[in-house]
């Protein structure tokens, strides 16, 4: 048992030991402090990127894959190679019926360049038909309105979702659209809808702040498109591969469009379950990266620490051994080491806590000034990551003296005093 | 107040060094007894058994009718700590602490109050005289000085005995005579203390006279008149 006598002279032993050495001291709880400084700067601004990135695909479903045609590049069945054409509706319930493994599969169909135009005003427009179910491959973020849904699809409803841009440029940024109308090509549409998607954000066939979304079956009557599709997005359920969900669809699609079965160019296939993946990937290699290099420059603080308490222990000596004559037990000993440690680990690694709270801080404000409409991103740590550092740094504290606390422990007073 | 019987203690090592063979010794309570020998006669290893700073291989050590033997560390701390007071040749103060805190530190370790301690400690500093040094740092005090402090550190825990060794070794011999007086001073006032020295001018201050060679007790001269000293009434050689 260790005997807490922690009163004003313990406190004074303990600051007093450590400021009489001061550059000593100083040098040795720097290698804590930028330690644990290192390693929260480094979670902390690892954690703003990651938050950065991952809002750009914020409503997009990690599970998806999106495929498209493209030219044939080998004969087959008597066509020539070079052959155009294109993925069309009645293939999206062949895909539903054979690949089972897929969740969502649904047809998008894009028309480009348009303007829209709202009195005077005017906007340049790319417009993409799509069915409700799209919504769980790449969510609108709505924020104002409703989506397209299931009698817009049925009764071609003339109505739309508009981009952030497109919000800004014919209506007012302050005023709720919904309601109001514009034309395309000589047609008016109703909005129903505001994406909340961002600049920059990820989205598949363009730009969704200038992207309308329609009805499938609206876009289809307006352009007469038949029955083309320009992308079939798809999801894989759970605890399936996009890339086996894929496979299977590519090979229903050229079973039913007589493209051969070895044609590597006619099909062409985006995963963006192996896109994030891959990115996870990443953020887990710089996380593990960060930890190496925070840890490690952490535990070197700490051995500094161990060594220069070995040393002061030696030093003291004969202090110790006069200590042990007049009555001190080896715990007392043992805690008047451990607390002298424990006290500089602590300093050294608070101070690098709140250094590195502060700088994050100030990279929290010059990230919003810079983007001030931005989604709201925190490169700071979490109050429970500082609480779990600190109470690290008083177990490191605790480890580095144990070495030297063992020392001072074993000093005995009769050879202490001989060593004059 | 202290009973050996049969003390032997040997020092391991490539060549083992058998220091006491076979110690009996009587000290009883309100004496002033002296160690003497040349060096290497065993007379420090001596102290540092009766110090319980050292245990011994065999044989009998009562200290105020406790038997000492094989103690924990934690055990002999706290013997050491209420038991005995030491004094030491070479004052062994803690050079940062100043004199008070000095002789304040015994009661740390009982866990005494810091408020209380220091207050016994300036009680006692006014024993050896040196209230108003009181804070001053070891640095900064004369080694008669030192050594009075020193002393006052041993007292104030009211130890059954004191420890000295070699106490007036690091003294000239005016400062010398300072520290015998009132170490004498603390014998009329029924304190035990037992002094370890090679100074016989030193030893015929005290009652008892305890000569050792070669780890044995060559012969204890009982010390009639101390002031009788053979270098003229009431000196110390120096």
């Amino acid at each position: 048992m260790i005997p807490i006598r922690i009163d004003r002279d313990q406190w004074g032993e303990i600051t007093e030991s450590l400021l009489r050495n001061k550059t000593r001291a100083f040098l040795t709880a720097f290698g804590i402090f930028w330690g644990i400084f290192m390693l929260l700067l480094l979670m902390g601004g690892g954690k703003g990127m990651e938050d950065l990135l991952s809002s750009n695909f914020a409503g997009f479903a990690t599970n998806s894959g999106f495929m498209f045609s493209q030219q044939t590049s080998k004969p087959y069945q008597g066509f020539r190679k070079g052959r155009w054409w294109s993925i069309q509706v009645p293939d999206v319930e062949r895909v539903r019926h054979a690949v089972p493994e897929a969740d969502v599969v649904t047809p998008t169909v894009r028309i480009w360049g348009r303007t829209a135009l709202n009195e005077s005003k005017s906007c340049n427009v790319s417009i993409c038909g799509q069915f409700p179910e799209y919504d769980r491959v790449d969510n609108p973020k709505l924020v104002y309105g409703r989506g397209i849904n299931e009698v817009d699809i049925a009764q071609r409803r003339k109505v739309c979702v508009i981009g952030s841009r497109i919000h800004q440029e014919l209506f007012s940024l302050t005023e709720n659209p919904c309601g109001k109308s514009f034309q395309i090509d000589g047609i008016y549409y109703t909005v129903v809808g505001v994406s909340g998607k961002t600049e920059g954000g990820m989205s598949i066939g363009g730009n969704a702040t200038t992207t309308v979304l329609m009805p499938y079956t609206t876009l289809q009557q307006a352009y007469n498109i038949g029955s083309r599709v320009d992308i079939l997005c798809l999801t894989a359920r759970e605890g399936y591969d996009m890339k086996q969900v894929q496979a299977k669809a590519e090979a229903v699609l050229k079973r039913a469009h007589r493209i051969h079965p070895d044609d590597k160019q006619a099909v062409n296939m985006v995963n963006a379950e192996a896109m994030f993946s891959m990115m996870d990937e990443l953020f887990g290699g710089i996380s593990i990266l960060v930890w190496m290099i925070g840890v490690g420059t952490l535990l070197s603080g700490v051995i500094g620490v161990s060594n220069i308490m070995v040393v002061t222990v030696k030093e003291r000596t004969t202090e110790i051994g006069i200590r042990r004559a007049i009555g001190a037990t080896p715990a007392d000993i043992i805690f008047m080491v451990m607390s002298e440690s424990v006290v500089l680990t602590l300093l050294a690694g608070m101070s690098g806590i709140t250094m590195a709270v502060l700088l994050l801080h100030g990279g929290d404000v010059v990230y919003s000034q810079v983007n001030p409409d931005a989604a709201p991103i925190s490169f700071q740590i979490t109050f429970s990551t500082a609480l779990v550092a600190a109470g690290t740094l008083s177990v490191l504290g605790v480890l580095a003296g144990l070495a030297p606390a063992y020392r001072a422990m074993r000093i005995k007073p009769v050879d202490a005093m001989r060593e004059e | 107040m202290i009973k050996l019987s049969g003390i032997h203690k040997t020092y391991q090592g490539v060549q083992p060094l058998h220091v006491l063979k076979g110690i009996d010794l009587h000290i009883s309570k309100g004496e002033f007894v002296a160690i003497m020998g040349a060096s290497g006669s065993g007379k420090s290893t001596l102290l540092n058994i009766l110090g319980i700073l050292d245990d011994y291989d065999e044989g009998e050590y009562l200290l105020d009718n406790t038997p000492i033997r094989h103690l924990k560390e934690r055990q002999a701390a706290h013997y050491r700590n209420r038991m005995i007071g030491f004094i030491f040749q070479s004052f062994n103060l803690i050079p940062f602490k100043d004199a008070m805190e000095n002789v304040a530190l015994p009661l740390f370790y009982q866990g005494v109050s810091r408020r209380k301690r220091n207050e016994l400690a300036m009680q006692y500093l006014e024993k050896v005289g040196l209230r108003d040094w009181a804070h001053h740092y070891p640095n900064e005090l004369s080694g008669g000085q030192k050594q009075r402090v020193a002393i006052a550190r041993a007292l104030i825990t009211q130890p059954r005995i004191i420890l000295a060794d070699e106490p007036t070794g690091a003294l000239d011999s005016r400062t010398s005579v300072e520290v015998m007086n009132l170490l004498k001073a603390l014998h009329q006032q029924g304190m035990t203390i037992v002094v370890v020295t090679h100074e016989s001018g030193v030893a015929y201050q005290t009652q008892k006279i305890v000569h050792i060679k070669d780890g044995l007790i060559e012969r204890i001269e009982d010390n009639v008149d101390p002031t009788a000293s053979p270098f003229g009434h009431g000196t110390v050689m120096k």
